[in-house]
């Protein structure tokens, strides 16, 4: 296959149009519609998914620029019947209502917890130095990307952090 | 067979706590959950449909006038382009809620700056994108629109106007009075999925999936907007990523996506860019008001004055209801109420989440934040002594009035202390720290609703409806109302919802979705009931149902004996309503931070205490409270909609420029449910509970702000210049 792409585990071929998103060749052309389009100008996070392991807004990313990456989407982290460890405590906390951001938080905050793993600082964390502490409060730093309009937020925190104290 | 009630009393029966399955008001998780945190609930723009083009909508940039000629030529000379749409029936503006019938069309008469003109489908999206971008219009320009609500002519809406006793001779004569001005600006639904449709044509049969809250009336929008009978249009609405009133009506787009498909003879799908769906959508009109209020020495109220303005395109009926709950949540006998509404063309103004009371309750409760201080009152204290014991307008009794349970409790709960309240006591370094609290109120409507449920042969129950959930929970309750009622768990239920061949309900709006459907699955339960309990040789009442059997172990599959059993409940709202005032009622308590070099406020904690009925699923119950009470963060703090002066037009028409809360400006919140059985409120004794989170929240933080830093502002939102301008020196 010419220029191709992996999407959870499946190689596909990347689009001859240069124009279309990575957000787009997703939904439209893999199939796979569980990435959301919010706001399609990288402002609300719910198209959210993990390229070579680090989280990137797919709307903001042309399609034809990841030959060779390896992306994980919502569906490639878990199944109705397999849910992913995160997958599974947004629906027992009522980490979201309408569903719609539900796909990008979780991607997003999948990743993030990898991103504490390796000690990488935010604004919420106390020292630059030694290792982070997870706190709601570095949760939320992190996690302000990903907007919910329902208003989910108490949750879906409480989610993250029963996943991050009780392991993965 | 159907099972019908038009409710012109209470209903005391309080079946539902009578029944033995234990499911009802438990804090089970979302039935649809699963597909949600997996990525496969498939949203409106995501059905998966051969051979579908894209349309994307051009749009006007001009504020009045008419579109004279479009290049059709040029644009259908771009690759892949299919068609460009004119047609007369392109709708203009969104429909109101429950409007049904056709909003404005004729999209060549220009009402409003970014009101879509035409649809450029081709192949692709991109294609279709670049097209309509390109597009050059020619227009007639009127140069004249009336922009500033502050100006531009109003008409009074009689039915709001009260004159009770004398408020003029009240404010003069009481020992304490105030009498101020707000101003609370513009909001935005901003629902994370923006408006989206498919339609498709099969002869003269339009089947279109569509993001909309209220199908039963959005049927007969999209069928009289395109001239076709009601029968032939089958809408489509299974998963709703959130409404929050833009969803109410229908939008430009599905009424489009339905020219556009006949014209081409293929599937037409077109989906807003956020920047459309907050030019052309729906806006919650800013508001401008005036509160009068006085009381005696001991703080009891003695005149109420509120007086609002706020604005619509001309032609549109809706007027933000700001009095809604200024009519009956605190006694006083001189009584003036006026509402008005400026014509200015900027979009619709429409419903956004709890119209009226969220952007009402917060000014009303600031005026009695600052009385309270006046009369040197503790604010919980001066509440209390303000509740009436009737409806003070219509001396109507109120079917239950939780306020001063929930003022209590929430107190209790939050540890509100009730000494002497001073600003500007508290210091943690830069930061002022203080606390606020506001009453909430919310009016309680139901809607007429039809659903069937159908013992399958098997012994499992399928529930089915048009009604929509927009992430409200309806899938679950309604599992639970059928199980609870049945005696079956709630993975033996099926509910199919957002489908318009199932029996009509009443859609998501105006909180009424929960009792009202819930109300007629109960109905149709009822009547299943009274079949087996035939069957089992025993009365109706008698019959206990668990497990998927009798108490005398006789099992459903038996009693079904190989067929299916169907009823249809019908659930509607009668005289009841005249003989009450029924509403939900609460309260909120805020401690905040402000910031005395930079004016920023910080949410440190809120607390929100509610009565609203029974309470159906507790865990999806306490989700709709934080959601009302993040919104109130943000109508308090960041929410405005920003409109050049010079022509109108949204400035901040996206998700970087409109700042609706995020993750981290919303702390750890506390929800208090204050539970009660209303039996005026719906047969399951349920009252709405979506909307009740954000009617007055906005002032706990306003109140909590002043007692932080003495900075009294009457401006929503709260920005940082704001509250810096208004600092004490």
């Amino acid at each position: 296959m010419n220029r191709a792409i992996h999407v959870n585990g499946s190689d596909h071929e990347l689009p001859d149009d240069p124009r279309v998103s990575l957000l787009d060749f997703l939904r439209e052309q893999v199939g796979l519609t569980g990435t959301k389009k919010g706001c399609d100008h990288g402002q609300c996070g719910a198209c959210t998914v993990i390229v070579n392991g680090m989280r990137i807004n797919s709307c903001l990313s042309l399609a034809v620029l990841h030959e060779g990456d390896s992306v994980t989407t919502i569906e490639g982290l878990g199944t109705p019947e397999a849910p992913s460890p995160l997958q599974a405590a947004f629906l027992a906390f009522d980490g979201f209502q309408c569903g719609y951001c539900t796909p990008g938080q979780i991607c997003s905050a999948t990743a993030m917890l990898d991103e504490i793993a390796l000690g990488w600082p935010s604004d919420a964390s106390d020292d630059l130095e030694s290792g982070i502490e997870i706190s709601p409060e570095e949760i939320r730093e992190r996690m302000s990307g990903n907007l919910c309009r329902c208003g989910a937020y108490a949750n879906i925190v409480a989610a993250i952090s029963d996943v991050a104290e009780n392991g993965r | 067979m159907s099972a019908h009630l038009k409710q012109d009393k209470p209903v005391t029966s309080n079946r539902l706590d009578g029944m033995s399955q234990g499911v009802i008001g438990k804090p089970l998780s979302r039935i649809d959950g699963l597909a949600k945190v997996t990525g496969t609930a498939r949203y409106a723009a995501e059905h998966q449909v051969e051979n579908l083009a894209n349309g994307v909508f051009a749009t006007a940039t001009i504020t009045r006038g008419e579109v004279l000629s479009i290049d059709k030529a040029c644009a259908l000379a771009m690759p892949g382009v299919l068609a460009v749409v004119d047609d007369d029936r392109l709708t203009t503006r969104a429909a109101q809620g429950t409007a049904g019938e056709a909003p404005q069309q004729s999209p060549a008469a220009v009402c409003y700056w970014g009101q879509p003109i035409a649809l450029v489908v081709a192949e692709t999206f991109e294609q279709a994108r670049d097209a309509a971008k390109r597009l050059v219009v020619e227009y007639r320009v009127d140069h004249d629109a009336p922009l500033d609500p502050a100006t531009a002519e109003a008409e009074e809406q009689v039915d709001d106007t009260v004159n009770q006793g004398d408020l003029a001779h009240a404010m003069a004569g009481s020992a304490h009075s105030v009498d101020l001005r707000f101003e609370t600006e513009g909001h935005a639904s901003a629902a994370m999925e923006p408006h989206a449709a498919i339609a498709e044509w099969d002869g003269d049969r339009l089947t279109v999936y569509a993001s909309l809250q209220m199908l039963n009336y959005n049927i007969a929008e999209i069928a009289d907007a395109l001239g076709i009978e009601e029968e032939n249009v089958r809408l489509l609405s299974p998963y709703v990523g959130g409404g929050f009133g833009s969803k109410l009506g229908i939008s430009q787009e599905s009424v489009a996506a339905a020219i556009a498909a006949k014209a081409i003879g293929r599937p037409v799908r077109v989906v807003m860019s956020r920047q459309q769906v907050f030019q052309c959508v729906m806006r919650r009109s800013e508001t401008a008001q005036r509160l009068r209020l006085a009381s005696d020495r001991d703080g009891n109220l003695k005149g109420f004055g509120h007086e609002a303005r706020v604005s619509n395109l001309p032609g549109e009926t809706f007027a933000e209801p700001v009095l809604q709950s200024s009519h009956f949540l605190y006694g006083s006998e001189n009584r003036a109420l006026k509402l008005e509404v400026a014509r200015i063309h900027r979009m619709t103004a429409g419903s956004v989440r709890a119209p009226g009371e969220a952007v009402g309750m917060p000014a009303l409760e600031a005026a009695m934040d600052e009385l309270a201080e006046t009369c040197g009152i503790d604010p919980v204290e001066f509440r209390l002594r303000n509740i009436p014991d009737r409806n003070p307008e219509e001396d109507l009794p109120f079917s239950s009035n939780k306020l001063a349970e929930c003022l209590k409790r929430g107190a209790e709960a939050f540890g509100w202390d009730s000494g002497p309240r001073s600003p500007c006591q508290t210091r943690d370094g830069e930061w002022w720290v203080g606390t606020g609290m506001a009453s909430a109120a919310r009016v309680h409507a139901v809607g007429e609703a039809k659903a069937r449920v159908t013992l399958k042969p098997d012994g499992t129950a399928v529930v089915a409806t048009d009604m929509t959930d927009i992430g409200t929970g309806t899938y679950t309750i309604l599992a639970q109302i059928a199980g609870e009622m049945l005696g079956l768990t709630i993975d033996e239920v099926d509910v199919q919802l957002g489908d318009t061949h199932h029996p009509r309900g009443p859609g998501s709006g105006g909180s009424w979705g929960a009792a009202s459907i819930g109300s007629a699955v109960y109905l149709a339960c009822l009547e299943l009931r009274e079949k087996l309990a035939e069957r089992a040789g025993t009365d109706e009442a008698k019959l206990v149902l668990k497990d998927g059997a009798t108490a005398d172990g006789k099992s459903l599959v038996d009693l079904l004996g190989g067929e299916p059993l169907s009823r249809t409940g019908h659930y509607e709202p009668g005289d009841v309503e005249d003989d009450y005032t029924v509403s939900g009622f609460g309260a909120f308590f805020a401690q905040v931070r402000v910031n005395r070099h930079t004016g920023e406020t910080r949410v440190d904690r809120m607390l929100g205490a509610f009565g609203f009925g029974r309470v159906l699923n507790e865990k999806t119950a306490r989700s709709q409270c934080l959601g009302g009470i993040t919104w109130s963060i943000g109508m308090a703090l960041t929410e405005a909609l920003l409109f050049d002066p010079n022509d109108g037009h949204l400035v901040n028409c996206d998700l970087a420029e409109y700042h609706i809360p995020v993750h981290r400006d919303v702390p750890a919140v506390e929800v208090v449910m204050v539970e009660e059985r209303d039996p005026v409120a719906s047969p399951i004794q349920a009252k709405g509970i979506g909307e009740l989170g954000l009617c007055g929240g906005a002032a706990a933080i306003a109140n909590a702000i002043y007692n932080a830093c003495g900075a009294r502002l009457y401006h929503y939102p709260m920005t940082p210049d704001r509250v810096l301008s208004a600092l004490p020196g």
